[in-house]
């Protein structure tokens, strides 16, 4: 019986420390891509110059950052305990879900294929990734506070 | 007591009881524009009413759920409002004669969202934010009207409302109205107020209705303007709708920031919009980038308020 109560104590751990995961790792991506799209903000609204060097640096770590975003990995079904703003929506919409996070993969994934070459092409290639951003998270966040 | 005072007591409550009746049926009954005021309506400009059709965001409710790029425009309905009243459905407000609301005139428009009142004199829900539309000018409303009658016209009914007694007596809101229903403005502008601020209370108070979400409501529905963009609970879900006062908890962002941000979804903390607003922020990316500038300042200039909603764990 003690084996039995020792199991489930060992299995109970296992599966909260598997979903503790994700949650925090997602949460990194998108503070990943949150602060490589600050400095190219501040070009595209004219608060700092165009600058080759700042933009080529920061759409890389945006790249990455965003190429990261593994579906499977970091959003399994069920992970929606502690500090989340992901809605239940995206395991009742999986394949809407992860045809928008592909969709900014891609576009990210070009942008940065060919570098904006003055402000109005910081302006363009956040346009088109700003759209991704809202899309996912019109339905599938919610900020609890 | 004697059998002729309790008749009497009796008598004067049944007068007493008949009395209030009546002015609450009064009270209640549509308050319609006065007729000279419909037919002092100029007559509307299609191009400036496009403006105002982003300005006051009515596809952010009407048009079909799902719908995207030039679809937006068909405002057949059929939204769902999950509410603690009851479930609200966004009516077709496309220019189907029969469905929509194409076969009425600009004073039916023009009540509708003045007075909240329909053609056929029933009181609309405070769902359709006409508690901030009737702070809106007539110029305007009647442009609004001519631009909606371009669009297209999409024909079929959406589901009815589904509310629970007693919110099913639409003639309460009369009363409602009578409590809540104010052209004025909510927020005073001292006399050296710029032009930009005030142009900015308008849109927002008026045609942009940022209140209608962004203040908390009492038990009747209707906004503490005491809280006044202090940020509330969300209508639906467990979520918050966040405080854009300068207040504590509220927007520390600049005015160059707030109209950035309306303009590309982009926040200064380097996030992005999301929730409800993400149609608002594509309706406000529409407007001539003044509007959001005018929007910006006056959400500079408004009271600081605490967070109007509850602190969570």
């Amino acid at each position: 019986m003690k084996r039995v109560f020792l199991a489930g104590a060992l299995l109970a751990v296992t599966a909260s420390l598997s979903f503790a995961g994700p949650v925090e790792d997602r949460q990194a991506v998108m503070k990943a891509m949150g602060k490589a799209l600050g400095p190219l903000a501040a070009i595209a609204k004219g608060e700092n110059a165009f600058d080759a060097g700042v933009v080529e640096q920061n759409l890389t770590a945006l790249n990455e950052a965003a190429q990261k975003l593994d579906v499977a990995v970091l959003f399994p079904e069920g992970s929606t305990a502690g500090e989340t703003a992901a809605l239940p929506a995206i395991w009742e919409n999986m394949a809407d879900f992860q045809e928008r996070a592909d969709k900014l993969k891609a576009d990210v994934a070009d942008v940065a294929s060919s570098m904006p070459a003055d402000q109005a092409g910081v302006q363009a290639a956040l346009g088109r990734i700003g759209q991704n951003c809202g899309g996912c998270h019109e339905n599938y966040r919610m900020k609890k506070n | 007591m004697s059998k002729s005072t309790l008749g009497r007591l009796a008598l004067v409550l049944v007068v007493l009881g008949v009395a209030g009746g009546l002015v609450l049926f009064y009270l209640s009954g549509p308050n319609r524009l006065p007729r000279e005021a419909v037919a002092a309506l100029p007559e509307g400009d299609a191009a400036r009413g496009e403006r105002m059709f982003w300005a006051a965001g009515c596809t952010s409710c009407h048009t079909r759920p799902g719908a995207k790029g030039d679809a937006i425009l068909e405002l057949a309905g059929g939204l769902e409002l999950k509410t603690p009243f009851g479930t609200f459905v966004a009516p077709n407000i496309s220019s189907d004669q029969q469905d929509g609301i194409g076969g009425w005139s600009a004073g039916d428009f023009a009540n509708a969202m003045l007075r909240g009142v329909a053609p056929d004199g029933s009181h609309y829900y405070p769902a359709f934010p006409y508690a901030s539309y009737a702070r809106m000018r007539p110029a305007d409303i009647v442009d609004l009207y001519a631009f909606m009658r371009t669009l297209p016209a999409v024909a079929g009914v959406a589901p009815g409302h589904k509310l629970a007694f007693p919110f099913t007596i639409r003639r309460g809101l009369g009363l409602w109205k009578q409590l809540y229903l104010d052209p004025e403005p909510v927020i005073a502008l001292g006399p050296d107020a710029d032009e930009k601020t005030r142009a900015g209370r308008y849109l927002v108070e008026g045609p942009g209705h940022c209140g209608e979400c962004h203040t908390p409501r009492a038990l009747t529905g209707g906004l503490k303007t005491q809280a006044w963009l202090a940020g509330a609970v969300a209508a639906e879900g467990d979520g918050i709708v966040p405080n854009i006062t300068p207040g504590e908890g509220g927007l520390s962002w600049s005015a160059g920031d707030i109209a950035y941000y309306l303009e590309s979804g982009f926040t200064p903390d380097f996030d992005t919009v999301g929730g409800a607003m993400v149609a608002v922020q594509k309706n406000m990316a529409r407007l001539p980038a003044e509007d959001r500038e005018a929007i910006a300042a006056y959400l500079k200039a408004v009271p600081p308020r605490p967070n109007g909603y509850p602190v969570r764990n």
